[in-house]
């Protein structure tokens, strides 16, 4: 090259030669960093496709067997059991009451000790006998006859059917199971009960139930105040320094660690406010402030997004400013702006610092009947129950976490069904 | 001007001055523009023909910078008055823009959204009659009457413009502005166009902006031309093209520049 530059204006180039070696060697060089390139690709997507799986597997693993339970069968000679009952009374709405009375717990450790042996009342566990209460409820009749109840093992004893128990544990269970009357049955329990002190009896639903209110209140206030604030400054907000500052503001809060926005919403929403403690209301609040400008980032985005050309069209005709905006740019929007959040909504859900903070970690035994009334979300349900000392609250943590990815999914196929319901083919 | 014998003029702009910002891109102009005659304005690219037309239906309020000095009237009320809303005056004042730009929706949409928003159709099956009758005068009826419910987006280029034209038809406007509006599309489509702007004529003021002198000296009877924001020349079609008054006219149609 520097010899025919060297050489001046006056001379001619040479006629480029395709065939010569450095050009062969330049198409090999080109062509083997189009391969490296491509195989650090596909890497990168094989080593987080194995990751992916990795994760799956290992909470599969762990967590199935959080959702089966060992059960113990007992016969009941209900005629000669102590039961402080009149059948009669068992018909209304006081029936739970009428039972729970009946002195049903010492029937049940004793019925169990007859047909298990010496030790029997402890291989099954201590809230057993809510099985023999619900079963004589169903059917009152029972209380005349001998009747054969499948109750629910002990903590011991289901951790000895999944093999990790002391020595006691597994030598009853390998002598019961001999005997044949043990069997593993679906735990309902753990889909529609709350949180206990026994891991046998502990329950994700309540939990379920509080991440679902405080999503929707979280949903209800950021998705309209984020989509209006992201409508109005895109399409109505004059382009001074003041809205300069509030965008730099939104992008700021958008990185700002959750823990900080706990504590805001403990210093205003508990502290100022006066809000009920550890309730879905505050939580719900606490989050759409953090979720809030994830939305009006990506709504304004969307909203740039809309070519101009539409807007043009539309007042062109007459639209007014505000029809422009709610018949045009807003539905063309809206996918775009829908992302933002799912984005947002998916972030809020695993949320966990910012919750501790405003009191959703206490210990919540029944399921929240609204709002206001205390209680816990499933990613804090999960922290707590990971630091248990009892062995039988592994299992059920990782059954929390299938619960918790199971709901994430459903939350996100719901919003990109709507997302690609409302988006325009062009 | 007062050598072109004209009828009634439907807009009138006197002494109009646009600025954007510091630059100003339309000087001192003065025009007329009437129901009779197509008035087309062409000249060089940024010589502010696109500016000054849309001025006349204020989509430059869109733009924060520009600024307009100067009376534009139509029917004799001046259009930038504070009495005067400017969503009413962009539907008696229609515009069709440079690229196709029909909404994302079914063509039957397209044509009905104005109706609906205005208030023009008593019924649906007053609202029906709108869209087939826009539909007909916009030439594309017979093409697209079976498929009322496609997407306008889904049409070809000329047909998308066609039913832009309908689309501003279907308000029943005054006046219709065009911003070049067969330039992104091929001679037939064109064809198309011109010969229904040639069918429009009469029933609204239409002024056309074009690159195109052939096309100016097809569709139009008067003929502005502009020259970096001035305005040079206005007159009968035909004298402007064959016997220009301004030798920058005449330097210009005999393509000297431009």
């Amino acid at each position: 090259m520097t010899g025919i530059l060297s050489e001046g204006n006056g001379a001619r180039r040479l006629p480029t030669d395709w065939k010569s070696d450095a050009m062969q060697r330049r198409i090999a060089t080109r062509y083997a960093s189009e391969r490296r390139f491509r195989a650090i690709g596909l890497g990168a997507i094989i080593l987080s496709a194995g990751f992916l799986a990795f994760l799956i597997v290992s909470m599969l693993g762990n967590g199935l067997s959080g959702f089966v339970r060992t059960e113990v069968a007992v016969e009941f000679d209900f005629p000669t059991a102590p039961i402080v009952i009149d059948a009669a009374t068992l018909q209304g709405g006081n029936a739970d009451m009428v039972l729970s009375n009946a002195n049903l717990p010492a029937v049940t450790s004793g019925a169990a000790k007859a047909a298990l042996g010496e030790d029997g009342d402890s291989w099954i566990g201590s809230h057993a006998w809510l099985t023999v209460r619900d079963a004589i409820k169903d059917d009152p009749s029972i209380l005349e006859r001998r009747e054969t109840l499948y109750l629910p093992g002990s903590a011991d004893l289901d951790l000895a059917a999944k093999g990790e128990a002391s020595a006691e544990a597994e030598a009853a269970y390998a002598r019961l199971s001999e005997a044949g009357v043990i069997k593993s049955a679906l735990n309902i329990d753990f889909l529609t009960a709350s949180d206990a002190t026994d891991p046998t009896q502990v329950g994700i639903w309540g939990a379920l139930k509080g991440s679902l209110f405080t999503m929707l209140v979280t949903l209800a206030l950021s998705f309209p105040i984020g989509v209006l604030a992201a409508l109005y400054l895109e399409e109505y907000a004059p382009r001074n320094r003041w809205t300069d500052m509030i965008e730099v503001s939104i992008n700021n809060l958008a990185a700002v660690p959750s823990i900080i926005f706990g504590l805001l919403g403990l210093a205003i929403f508990l502290n100022v406010m006066h809000l009920p403690r550890s309730a879905s209301l505050v939580g719900g609040l606490t989050l759409a402030l953090m979720t809030m400008p994830v939305i009006v980032i990506a709504g304004r985005n969307a909203i740039k997004a809309v070519p101009p050309s539409i807007r043009d069209a539309a007042l062109g005709i007459g639209a007014s400013p505000i029809q422009v905006v709610f018949h045009h740019v807003l539905p063309l929007a809206l996918p775009g702006i829908m992302t933002g959040t799912i984005i947002g909504m998916a972030r809020a859900l695993g949320e966990t610092a910012p919750l501790l903070m405003i009191g959703m970690r206490a210990f919540i035994a029944s399921p929240p009947g609204g709002i206001t009334d205390p209680a816990t979300v499933l990613p804090v349900q999960i922290f707590l129950w990971s630091d248990e000392v009892s062995r039988g609250f592994v299992e059920k943590t990782s059954a929390a976490i299938i619960v918790l990815l199971i709901f994430l999914l459903g939350m996100n196929s719901i919003a990109i069904y709507l997302r690609n319901k409302f988006e325009k083919r062009w | 001007m007062n050598d072109i014998s004209s009828p009634p003029a439907k807009m009138s702009a006197r002494n109009v001055n646009v600025f954007y910002g510091e630059k100003q891109a339309i000087r001192n102009v003065s025009i007329d523009v009437d129901t009779e005659n197509v008035t087309a304005f062409i000249g060089p690219s940024g010589c502010g023909k696109s500016t000054f037309l849309r001025t006349m239906n204020r989509m430059n309020d869109t733009v924060a910078s520009a600024r307009v000095e100067g009376d534009i009237t139509l029917d004799g009320e001046d259009i930038y008055s504070s009495s005067m809303d400017v969503v009413q005056l962009r539907a008696r004042v229609g515009m069709v823009f440079q690229k196709p730009n029909p909404f994302p929706k079914s063509i039957y949409d397209n044509i009905a959204y104005g109706p609906r928003i205005h208030g023009l159709a008593s019924s649906k099956a007053d609202l029906d009659s709108i869209v087939e009758s826009s539909l007909r005068r916009a030439g594309l009826w017979e093409e697209v009457k079976d498929r009322l419910k496609d997407s306008g987006t889904a049409l070809s280029g000329g047909q998308q413009q066609r039913l832009c034209i309908g689309r501003a038809i279907a308000v029943e406007p005054e006046v219709i502005l065009m911003d070049e509006p067969c330039s992104a599309l091929d001679p037939i489509a064109t064809a198309k166009i011109e010969e229904l702007i040639h069918e429009l004529r009469g029933r609204y003021a239409i002024v056309i902006v074009t690159h195109n002198m052939q096309q100016a000296a097809r569709v139009s009877q008067r003929t502005a031309f502009f020259h970096l924001g001035n305005l040079v020349e206005y007159g009968v079609t035909s004298e402007i093209f064959t016997n220009p008054r301004e030798d920058k006219t005449k330097d210009y149609i005999t393509g000297r520049y431009g």
